[in-house]
């Protein structure tokens, strides 16, 4: 066919009856999300399906010791295997692996070992890669790496945390010390609230001082793809594929560290099967696959199994947490110190010494604290290195300061929601400059906290947990709450700047209008599950007045998407949806000219409204894809405007954005077995304005169960070798849909004031706000036992050994067993703490 | 991930099957629903010489009446055995424990007779067919042996399957009118039991076989002669972990799990009674 001018015309005269009046009210609607189909039938693009001519199959060697030196590698049998093309160990890439970057260097003065992608001469972690075998297939490659022979001379190994920040076995023998860094907040010191060992003191001559030592157990991503990597070192550049959060830092990191210029190198992350931070890394998988295929000068594919995923891919939290909240005598918070000690692992990894300092800013959550001090202290061990994980920093940090205000609820002898309401920050005093300098753009802790209770039933769930106490029911039911916020957002380039992050935080998107009226919305926040197709269709079609249908957005290419800085700590709709806001809004301003000319209108008459320029008064209009389809023409615009409607934007926000909500939570624990079981739970999340309340809701109930299973299930456990002996998930104990139940949750919304669209960030806040909601329902269950605290996860073996250790037996009521604890045996302090009551717990 | 090679046949005759094994000697692992096995030979921890598959033996499934006794074939699944009215009203406990097993997907690719052969002292099937004096049907170049349930298991993944034999069916004497009960404590539902109890009884007697409490299957003898004495379900289940000896793993230590085994025979007991 030809398309004469004529045609054009034509094309853009069928256009203008197009009825666009719908397409503004986008925004809020609960549509079902337009990249389900092909995720969930598997009819897309995983890294794993990617098969190119020539490819080579990759199977890594991993050392089963902890902390070891490699005396010897034979690979002479592994190499004249079937199939085998090249084994390659340390000293064979020494002299171009580079070491592994860390973009969060928290000190001028962190102490950090090189991070080789295959260990040299000595390894620091079970799991840690000492060879990699590239073979014809897959199988073939499996059955070398067989026979690569490594000899180890073991070496002591720090396990245990506490005892590593003792140094009396050393991780990294070179460093001379375990501590890669200690890092400090003082607000008397920053100004902005006063001196805590003051107001500690006061409390204790004359208030309330409450100490604690909780523990956040090592936990593991368990992302649902395993991470899969296809370098193609074939043509200009090489191309990787990777399952990956992160395709921009990514390159940018494989051009820093193996000195390839960037631009020769080009990252795709097709369609990623979730991350949860797990995926926010730069891994030594992806650096050895580059190696090999570049080796080679063939395709090179590794994807790994299961077993390797949990014992190599970075876990997450692992801290101790040392708190001192001072309060007055009616329950009034003066002071709240936290000294952490948090768990590196072996080696830094993309932002692991970031992770802690993520939640420094987040103790003192929805409260009026006057006077805070924060200090961590990281540690280097011989296990798998942590890094970001669902929440990073805000979940450890929201589970402390929620614990230890049920703790204040007991002291002072008052409901736990009249100690938070005493103390967290009134409606009216927003925006509100936290104890941390840091500004909240808005909240309503009051609505959302009484819609809840309203939900939940509270008073009646009251009632029947005194009946139950006082029945001595051997089932005893447990109220938990959780009043959190979190920071979002992330984030103002300035703030990351003044913490050493080694990037900015802004996000980029550009808009293309093709000829046909359809839209491509590119954005540099990569999805791995989140739904960012639906909700950014949702917001373009709503701002330009397009069809839904008629938007495709793209995403996750460096070469597509050249732009942008990928998809972590709820950012991706408060930063990157407000950049694909002001592109759509440059969009707009660049058609206005053009419509005015072809309306023979004064610019300044147009309205733009519903997706159609009309001129002020009248009923002459045009629909943006006429102008869209005039524009491609170019036949007729205006002097010197140039024939494109195509636009950038990148946004780089003023501030964070605080979503915040009240989660409460009912647990029955069997006082027979120790069993916990959760019997109903609501939660109300305040996250601003919605753009798609179905998203939403889904990222709140996975979020809430991955929390719950903090609280109840998960634990990466190492033995006293340091081997991970939760390897499999028949030991790491995911819930799966049938632990859990139906949730209730719901909504209140104070619009953040740092983004045009008013939207907060939903990715984390099910998973900070439900663990300690949990935890303190299980105390709470058992608290009139005398037991005060029961150690994550609440199996059903430490909560029936706390409640052993109160002297309790089952079947007595509340009399009854309070007379155990008023005779002072029971174990009031730390039961969940006390070795001896924490069996399975690490006992390296 | 990918194991070693290995030989593989499927014969469609159970005489095929012997003469397989026969020739493979201890080099041969016999597959049923593979629930199990191939798990184990993904990570390789074992590397057999030839798989012998018994799928495609249809003798080996199914579900049938003979007069006091039911046989389920050994290649009979889970799903099947869970579903199964003969099972349901003849041996209830069997029933209940197999729709406990793991999940769905593993219900219906699983076996009995590969879990019973397998012989993972927290597998579910063990107890049950304890508890139920079944009788496991072994075949072999000699011919047909029948072994009482209480000999079959022998240790930790040991059975008295002889090298060339292969079990074939489990018979079990009806308990029509009995009742039933297994009490499985998993801390989520598609674990392993950590322990498990199950109760068959009726006026004045009771069978009652504990899952995970040692290398074995073990029958709670202690439980059931204070049962036949007299004593009140609270006494006779505080016998529960007489003669056990219970692991320690992630999931408890062996003082808990002895523990457990006491308020879980408790409640097995009362439900079977009716209680």
């Amino acid at each position: 066919m030809t398309v004469s001018p004529d045609a054009v015309e034509d094309l853009i005269e069928e256009r203008k009856d197009v009825d666009t009046s719908d397409n503004e009210r986008e925004i809020g609607k609960a549509r079902t999300r337009k990249e389900d189909e092909r995720l969930i039938t598997g009819r897309t693009k995983w890294t794993d399906n990617i098969q190119l001519p020539g490819m080579v199959h990759l199977v890594m060697v991993r050392s089963p010791f902890a902390h070891a030196t490699i005396t010897n590698i034979d690979t002479s049998e592994a190499k004249t295997a079937p199939g085998v093309y090249a084994v390659l160990t340390g000293q064979d890439v020494a002299d171009q692996q580079g070491s592994l970057p860390t973009a969060w260097p928290i000190t001028p003065d962190q102490k950090a070992p090189p991070h080789p992608a295959i260990a040299v001469d000595r390894v620091a972690f079970s799991g840690e890669v000492v060879a990699v075998v590239a073979a014809r297939t897959l199988a073939e490659a499996r059955d070398a790496a067989e026979l690569v022979d490594v000899d180890y001379d073991e070496l002591p190994a720090a396990l245990d945390l506490k005892e590593a920040a003792d140094d009396t076995v050393l991780a990294h023998p070179d460093l001379g010390t375990n501590k890669s860094a200690f890092w400090q907040f003082d607000s008397a010191t920053a100004e902005t609230g006063g001196s805590v060992d003051e107001a500690i003191e006061a409390a204790r001559a004359d208030g309330i001082v409450i100490e604690r030592e909780y523990r956040q157990q090592r936990l593991i991503p368990a992302f649902m793809e395993p991470r899969s990597t296809v370098v193609d070192p074939t043509g200009e550049q090489f191309v990787m594929w990777s399952a990956t959060q992160v395709p921009h830092i990514l390159r940018l990191m494989l051009s820093l560290t193996l000195g390839v210029p960037e631009s020769k190198v080009r990252v795709i992350a097709p369609d990623v099967g979730g991350g949860f931070g797990g995926k926010l890394q730069v891994t030594p998988e992806e650096i050895i696959t580059f190696l090999v295929a570049r080796h080679l000068r063939k395709p090179a594919k590794w994807t790994e199994t299961r077993s390797e995923s949990l014992m190599a891919a970075h876990h997450g939290r692992d801290q101790w947490q040392r708190l001192t909240l001072a309060a007055d005598k009616d329950g009034k918070v003066t002071a709240l110190k936290v000294d952490l000690l948090a768990d590196m692992g072996a080696y830094l990894g993309l932002v692991t010494p970031g992770v802690p300092i993520l939640g420094a800013f987040m103790f003192n959550a929805i409260y009026k604290f006057p006077a805070y001090q924060f200090n961590c202290t990281n540690i280097f061990t011989n296990k798998t290195w942590t890094d970001a994980y669902r929440g990073a920093g805000r979940p450890e940090a929201t589970y402390a300061i929620e614990r230890l205000m049920d703790e204040l609820a007991v002291e002072v002898g008052v409901d736990p929601l009249e100690i938070r309401e005493m103390n967290w920050i009134k409606h009216e005093e927003f925006p509100f400059t936290s104890v941390c300098g840091l500004e909240y753009d808005s909240g309503n802790y009051e609505a959302a906290t009484e819609r809840a209770k309203e939900l939940f039933d509270y008073d009646a769930l009251r009632a029947e947990q005194k009946q139950r106490r006082e029945s001595g029911d051997p089932v005893q039911l447990g109220l938990g709450v959780s009043t959190f916020t979190e920071m979002c957002g992330l984030a103002p380039s300035r703030v990351l700047g003044s913490l050493s992050y080694g990037a900015g935080g802004w996000e980029h998107a550009s808009i293309r209008m093709l000829p046909t009226g359809k839209v491509e919305v590119v954005t540099g926040s990569s999805a791995h599950g989140q739904g960012h197709e639906t909700a950014w269709s949702q917001i373009v079609a709503d701002r330009l007045g397009v069809a839904f249908e008629d938007v495709e957005v793209l995403h996750g290419d460096t070469q597509i998407s050249h732009k942008g800085l990928d998809t972590y700590g709820s950012r991706s709709l408060v930063v990157g949806g407000e950049a694909v806001i002001q592109a759509a809004n440059k969009v707009i301003e660049k058609a206005r000219p053009i419509a005015a000319h072809l309306l023979e209108a004064s610019a300044d008459d147009l309205e733009f409204q519903a997706g159609r320029f009309t001129v002020k008064g009248t009923d002459q209009g045009m629909a943006l894809g006429e102008i869209a389809l005039a524009t491609f023409a170019a036949h007729n615009l205006p002097d010197g405007v140039e024939p494109s409607l195509d636009s950038d934007a990148t946004f780089d926000p003023v501030n964070f954005s605080f979503p915040h909500g009240t989660h409460l939570c009912a647990v029955e624990v069997d006082t027979e077995t120790g069993m916990t079981k959760v019997r109903s739970y609501v939660s109300v999340d305040d996250i601003g304005n919605i753009v798609n309340p179905l998203i939403v809701e889904g990222q709140i109930h996975g979020g809430i169960v991955q929390g719950i299973a903090q609280a109840l299930w998960e634990e990466a456990v190492y033995d006293d070798q340091g081997t991970l002996v939760s390897g499999s998930f028949v030991d790491y104990t995911l819930p799966t849909s049938a632990d859990t139940i139906s949730f209730v949750t719901d909504n209140t919304v104070s619009p953040s004031t740092t983004n045009s669209l008013g939207a907060k960030g939903v990715g984390e806040a099910g998973c900070i706000a439900s663990t300690p909601a949990v935890v303190n329902a299980v105390v709470d269950a058992v608290r009139h036992l005398g037991i005060n605290d029961i150690r994550m996860p609440c199996t059903p073996e430490r909560v029936w050994k706390a409640i052993q250790s109160a002297g309790y037996h089952s079947g007595e009521t509340t009399a009854e067993a309070q007379e155990h604890f008023v005779e002072g045996e029971a174990n009031q302090d730390q039961v969940g703490n006390d070795p001896s009551a924490a069996v399975t717990g690490e006992q390296s | 991930m990918i194991p070693t090679a290995f030989d593989y046949v499927a014969p469609t005759s159970l005489e095929d099957a012997l003469s397989a094994l026969a020739e493979a000697g201890d080099d041969a692992k016999v597959l049923g629903g593979g629930q199990s096995l191939l798990p184990v030979l993904r990570l390789r921890l074992n590397a057999p010489e030839k798989i012998v598959d018994l799928s495609r033996i249809d003798s080996l499934r199914g579900i049938s009446d003979d007069g006091d006794t039911i046989v389920i074939g050994a290649m009979t699944t889970h799903d099947e055995v869970a579903r199964s009215e003969l099972v349901r009203e003849h041996a209830a406990v069997l029933a209940e424990a197999a729709s406990t097993v793991a999940d769905p997907q593993i219900r219906h690719r699983g076996t009995l007779g590969g879990a019973l052969v397998h012989a993972d002292p927290a597998g579910d099937l063990g107890a049950p067919v304890l508890a139920l004096d079944a009788e496991l049907v072994v075949v072999g170049a000699g011919g047909e042996r029948r072994i009482p349930a209480g000999e079959f298991f022998q240790d930790l993944f040991e059975t008295a399957v002889g090298e060339g034999e292969l079990l074939t069916a489990i018979r079990i004497p009806k308990h029509t009118g009995w009742g039933g009960a297994y009490e499985k404590f998993v801390r989520v539902s598609h674990q392993w039991s950590i322990v498990a109890v199950a109760a068959v009884t009726r006026d004045g007697e009771a069978k009652v076989a504990l899952t995970n409490m040692g290398s074995t299957p073990l029958r709670a003898s202690a439980v059931e002669s204070a049962i036949a004495d007299g004593a009140s379900v609270k006494d006779a289940a505080a016998k529960a972990a007489e003669g056990t000896n219970p692991p320690s793993d992630l999931n408890g230590d062996s003082d808990y799990r002895a523990h457990l085994a006491t308020v879980l025979t408790r409640r097995a007991l009362a439900r079977a009674m009716g209680g």
